[in-house]
């Protein structure tokens, strides 16, 4: 019996770490996220390839590496707590996942391996499958799609979208299909892109998969979730450690501002409510490989109290940082924004938790 | 991650699983000193109107015989004498709790005082009182804390002599559980007036009918569960009653603190009583519509939930790096007493809430729910959240020994 991440899980973690804390420092994501260095942008994104972080839910009879969620857990705290300013959950968890579970074999002989290649990349718009706002929602008839999808994830520089009607089919649009009008949203988090995409009978490709299981929309949205419950995660761990440092080196009144209790308890608050959320989340990604019977639930209690956690955490690490926290030259807003969307993602608390209620068959 | 016990543990588990059905519904014959909310506290239900009656200390030598408690203590202590299994107790407590039968005996006695002397008592020690104390025959008290030295414990004052080959001690303690039960209390005792505060104490063991102590209930908010205050007035006990050497005491003692910090809030128990919870709300109502079906409710519930399932998850985790040496889980044992705790108070709390007035009735008020246990257990989680070494004790250890922080500069006497 082993709980917890494997040592190659642990390793990939690390590689991830180490590569964001060498190259992406704060004035490297204020230079990207501001769009003043392309070449840096890119020069990030590839090392991160170059990693494999795309290749991993690939089975490996298409080039990939067949590894199961817990792995890209495991990459996903990585790039949460270096805030990665790169696709991750859309582009190489829920799309290899959504093509491998509902795709053709002619789908998933074409699209898998361009997933590893990364020549064609995939942004995923599931949020009107989990609630639609401002009228938006996509229609699915004849192969054409109709509507409007917001939030749509990791879509910046997409050459296919995966998206959802309300029914839960899941299929691609050609990312220059006629019928496709882009708009990006500007949101506080500034590290990832989220897209408002427009059909005009843009051309569907459906996975059929998905027509005949409404039960694999909710898988690819299971895995949405843990992953960006994961990102918070990292987010967090990264917020902690930053506050307990920077407590140990200010000074206040002749001491350092960790000796104080005010400040420790602070620190212990959020350490104490953040480190039952590494079992939690590993558990959760476990299960939706390995027991089937848990994982829906696990996945939405996973996001929602990680959300939670990680939410409180933002603003106490914050505070303990004193004015400083709440400057722009600091850059610990990066990360607390990067939290904010991670909650709201895919469906915020309230909803998540509603949704494991009738998972449990609560609500009648 | 690899959740399998692999096949020899799955053996044991039916082996468990078959004894728990054997044993379903048993419960205790009235010859305890048990509270009737112990089940709540627990999680159980030894039921009152069963099939099958024992007594409690039946009860320990059937689980000691078994080796379902007391697994690797010796034989020749009264033990089971067995190899320490983690994974074994784990399915123990797992399959004893779904079951819903009664574990073993807890108290100070058998949780503190026998683990500490099989690490620090002599062999005449452990011979004399393991035996009766694993059986349930001898029940133990703590005298630890007194009303100067709470979260300061090593600044107790009850001071202990030795003129003529006896411990000649006086003083006081304070939240003494159990001590008007208790045959034995193990005692921290000032003997080296001298020395810095850590190095002047010993752990004295006392039988209470000696001659000069006093005990004075002081009921505690439940006014179920009491507390004692106990005064010693030239109180002697021979010298070999000491545990360890003369000053050691404060190493004797803290040895031991980590397993009652952890034993607090098992989330075996705090599983089982969302279980209830869940079950509550689906059968009480408000103008005929069930708890459950209430959003406010309901939401509140699946936070808790969700609190609990993390607990759940994290023990497995620390299951695991006891089992495989190396795993990283440095701040996880320290939060324990302090996130469980916190989480079984809310719990009760929400208990509580979601029945509104009803929820506040006890003792033997008609409309009762589950034996008013909700409004006990609340009460009695909050006396945990400030006992065991106060929430905001367990905030500073997190602090400093988690995370490495500074202490809070020591105040000099003369300022």
């Amino acid at each position: 019996m082993f709980f917890g991440l494997s040592e190659e899980q642990e390793q990939f973690q690390d590689y991830v770490k180490k590569f964001l804390a060498d190259n992406v420092t704060v004035d490297e994501i204020r230079k990207i996220t501001n769009g003043e260095d392309e070449a840096l942008a890119k020069e990030i994104y590839s090392g991160l390839i170059n990693l494999g972080i795309n290749a991993l839910l690939v089975p490996e009879e298409h080039g990939g590496l067949g590894a199961d969620l817990l792995s890209a857990v495991a990459v996903a705290q990585g790039l949460g707590s270096g805030v990665g300013p790169i696709p991750f959950a859309g582009a190489y968890v829920m799309a290899p996942i959504a093509i491998n579970l509902a795709g053709s074999d002619e789908q998933k002989a074409k699209y898998l391996p361009q997933i590893v290649s990364n020549e064609n990349k995939f942004g995923v718009g599931l949020s009107e499958y989990v609630a639609a706002r401002e009228d938006a929602g996509i229609d699915l008839s004849n192969g054409k799609a109709n509507g409007k999808a917001l939030f749509v994830i990791d879509g910046d520089a997409a050459d296919y979208f995966l998206l959802a009607n309300k029914g839960g089919v899941l299929f691609l649009v050609d990312a220059k299909d006629k019928g496709i009008e882009i708009t990006k949203l500007t949101s506080v988090d500034k590290t990832r892109s989220y897209l408002e995409l427009n059909l005009k009978n843009a051309a569907a490709e459906v996975l059929p998969g998905s027509e005949s299981d409404s039960e694999i929309a909710k898988k690819v949205l299971d895995a949405g979730r843990i992953i960006f419950a994961a990102d918070s995660l990292g987010a967090s761990e990264s917020m902690i450690e930053k506050a307990v440092s920077y407590a140990k080196e200010r000074k206040q009144f002749n001491r350092v501002i960790g000796s104080f209790q005010a400040v420790k308890h602070m620190c212990a608050e959020m350490a104490s409510d953040l480190e039952p959320c590494y079992a939690m989340l590993w558990q959760a990604a476990h299960s939706f490989d390995h027991e089937p019977d848990e994982a829906r639930l696990q996945a939405c209690q996973a996001k929602s109290h990680i959300s939670e956690v990680a939410k409180m955490v933002s603003k106490k690490a914050t505070e303990v940082h004193g004015g400083m926290g709440f400057t722009d030259l600091l850059g610990l807003h990066y990360w607390f924004k990067r939290i904010g969307l991670n909650r709201q993602l895919l469906g915020g608390p309230e909803l998540i938790r509603e949704e494991a209620a009738e998972i449990q068959g609560f609500n009648q | 991650m690899d959740l399998n016990y692999g096949a020899e543990y799955e053996d044991f588990r039916r082996e468990v699983q078959a004894f728990c059905k054997e044993y379903q519904g048993v419960s205790f014959k009235s010859d305890s000193n048990d509270n009737n909310m112990s089940d709540a506290l627990s999680g159980s239900s030894a039921t009152k109107k069963s099939k099958k009656e024992v007594t409690r200390s039946d009860w320990q030598q059937i689980l000691i015989e078994k080796g379902f408690i007391a697994r690797a203590i010796p034989k020749e202590y009264g033990g089971y004498g067995g190899e320490t299994d983690i994974i074994k107790s784990r399915i123990i407590a797992t399959e004893f709790s779904k079951a819903k039968v009664p574990g073993g005996m807890g108290g100070q006695g058998i949780d503190m005082l026998v683990p500490t002397l099989l690490e620090w008592g002599s062999e005449e020690q452990k011979q004399k009182y393991i035996r009766p104390t694993l059986h349930g025959e001898m029940i133990w008290c703590q005298g630890y804390s007194e009303p100067n030295a709470g979260s300061d414990l090593a600044s107790l004052q009850t001071k202990g002599e030795l003129i003529d080959g006896n411990w000649v001690i006086n003083g006081q303690k304070i939240w003494t559980s159990t001590a008007q039960y208790s045959q034995m209390m193990f005692c921290l005792v000032r003997t080296e007036p001298q020395a810095p505060k850590h190095s002047g104490i010993s752990f004295i063991l006392i039988p209470m009918d000696t001659p000069g102590i006093e005990i004075r209930p002081l009921v505690d908010m439940t006014l179920k569960a009491g507390f004692n205050e106990v005064f010693f007035d030239d109180v002697t006990v021979p010298e070999e009653n000491i545990v360890a050497k003369r000053g050691e005491g404060w190493s004797v003692a803290n040895s031991v603190l980590g397993h009652e910090r952890g034993s607090l809030a098992d989330p075996n128990a705090t599983m089982n009583r969302l279980n209830t919870l869940i079950n509550m709300m689906k059968e009480q109502t408000i103008d005929g519509r069930r708890l459950i079906d209430i959003p406010s409710y309901r939401d509140r519930l699946m936070q808790v939930q969700g609190k609990v399932m993390a607990s759940q998850a994290h023990s497995l985790r620390l299951l695991s790096s006891k089992i495989n040496p190396g795993q990283n889980v440095k701040l996880g044992g320290m939060i324990q007493k302090l996130v469980g705790t916190e989480l079984r108070h809310e719990l009760e709390g929400l208990a509580i809430d979601v029945l509104g007035e009803i929820g506040t009735l006890y003792e033997d008020s008609p409309y009762l729910k589950e034996d008013g246990s909700f409004q006990f257990t609340y009460m009695y989680f909050l006396g945990l959240i400030i006992g065991g070494g106060t929430n905001q004790i367990q905030k500073n250890i997190i602090s400093e020994r988690g995370l490495g922080m500074p202490k809070e500069p020591k105040v000099t006497e003369a300022s």
